[in-house]
């Protein structure tokens, strides 16, 4: 394969009637004030874990809502579930909870990945 | 969309096209990119149509490309459009039909602005005079190229050898149709059928014989943008457009896309060159790639043109597969040799892409 000096970027399109929603329902229902996540990233730049593994829950959040299931199984489970980002929410998101929601759904239903 | 709604709005994005005295200005890159087309274009309306044409080999570059890199400024732009109109207006002509799609857009955004500020004209007025000492009037019709062929796509039909069927089959050629981004997206009422429903080329195809394929991605942008190809490191997003577009195109097995912009043909062309030795991955059976063709090469084709004259041999996919489907005659030995019959010379043949 030829190298041009550029690379082919990959489709970041995002296919709403592919992807599975489920999984957003499922945690909203489990814990309810994941709905009131604003994006602000306050549980972000406040994450060990993210120090270290570049986990994300900001992220986390808009990959569950977008429905991109799979990605957002490997970032959770970078979570040590310290707490923390519970504390710093200044909506009272109990985030900890919602990453510990997604896990649980995710080994009772894992065909919700695809 | 149900057929009769796409008809209702294509009636309130109509507009007026000259029918004759045409002021032409050529693009910078088709020259270079597709050389038969603005012969073709300049042919046809001669010599098919019986119209009056003149092109001014003083007329400039618009600037477009500087323009929409940020490198030449709006003042400047608008100068310089004026010299065109300047020349148009010396020369007795009132009908700007510009080559470029870009030029198009550009000349549209100019006098859209001149009609909101008038005193943005009278400063690009007294600019031209200062620097050149002339005057001008503004066109009182700009249109596209592809808008007057497409005013006179049933002349030419009445007039063409050939019509976009496959002659084995008698069915009509799968045509993807391909419009520039400066043609409507910018003054959707400036084209015809507007921004989400241009006509201008369907119309030709339909007249010629083809059917024209709708598929999700019709209206996507070729990837040129300009910024996005001239910077080497932004090029993955440009290629990256036009991937899309044949992907989302591949399954309805089109026969061949028409476009009608100076930089569509070529990053249509030319990507699918790319993406097979950068993927190793070719679109059209037996991966030859899908032909790509401006719409002045087709009408061309259509009325009898040589393939060669017409400057096929310059595109990366080949075209030969189009020319037997239709039926067109075409000396294979003749492909590259020059006007007074000497050779060429070959071209590199890809590793991935069937020539």
């Amino acid at each position: 394969m030829k190298n041009f000096g550029f690379y082919i970027q990959p489709d970041s399109q995002i296919d709403f009637d592919n992807n599975n929603r489920n999984l957003a329902a499922l945690v909203s229902q489990r814990e309810p004030s994941f709905d009131w996540c604003i994006g602000c990233g306050t549980c972000t730049a406040t994450c060990t874990a993210g120090n270290f593994t570049g986990f994300n829950f900001r992220k986390v959040a808009l990959l569950v809502h977008r429905g991109e299931n799979e990605q957002a199984l490997q970032e959770v489970e970078k979570c040590m579930l310290c707490g923390k980002c519970n504390l710093a929410c200044p909506r009272g998101v109990n985030t900890r909870n919602v990453v510990a929601s997604i896990q649980k759904i995710f080994s009772r239903y894992q065909n919700l990945v695809y | 969309m149900i057929k009769e709604g796409k008809k209702l709005i294509w009636q309130d994005y109509q507009k007026e096209i000259a029918g004759d005295h045409f002021f032409y200005v050529r693009s910078c890159i088709r020259q270079t990119f597709f050389p038969g087309s603005e012969w073709a274009f300049i042919k046809i309306l001669k010599e098919f149509l019986h119209k009056d044409l003149y092109e001014n080999p003083a007329h400039t570059t618009c600037t477009g490309i500087g323009y929409h890199t940020d490198v030449v400024p709006f003042d400047t732009t608008m100068t310089v459009a004026a010299r065109q109109f300047a020349l148009m207006t010396e020369a007795g002509y009132e009908n700007l039909i510009p080559s470029c799609i870009t030029s198009f857009g550009l000349y549209t955004e100019i006098l859209e602005t001149w009609r909101e500020f008038p005193e943005v004209e009278a400063r690009v007025r007294e600019f031209l005079w200062k620097a050149t000492r002339r005057e001008f009037k503004k066109p009182k019709n700009l249109a596209h190229a592809s808008d007057v062929i497409f005013k006179f796509r049933n002349q030419i039909a009445a007039q063409a050898k050939y019509r976009l069927v496959n002659k084995l089959t008698g069915e009509p050629l799968r045509v993807v149709e391909h419009i520039g981004c400066h043609y409507a997206k910018m003054f959707p009422s400036k084209g015809v059928g507007g921004a989400e429903y241009p006509y201008v080329l369907t119309g030709m195809v339909e007249s010629w014989g083809g059917q024209v394929i709708d598929y999700p991605e019709r209206r996507h942008c070729c990837g040129f943008g300009f910024r996005q190809y001239l910077v080497q490191a932004n090029r993955g997003f440009s290629i990256a457009c036009s991937k899309k577009k044949f992907d989302s195109m591949e399954p309805y097995k089109p026969d061949m896309i028409i476009t009608n912009c100076p930089g569509c043909p070529m990053f249509l062309d030319r990507w699918q060159y790319v993406i097979g030795e950068m993927e190793g991955k070719t679109y059209g059976p037996d991966g030859h790639g899908i032909p790509v063709f401006t719409y002045e090469e087709v009408a061309g084709l259509l009325l009898g043109l040589d393939p060669w004259r017409l400057g096929l041999q310059v595109h990366q996919v080949s075209c030969e597969s189009v020319l037997d489907k239709i039926g067109i005659e075409y000396d294979p030995d003749e492909k590259y040799k020059s006007l007074d019959g000497k050779d060429l010379g070959r071209p590199e043949v890809p590793s991935v892409l069937k020539v």
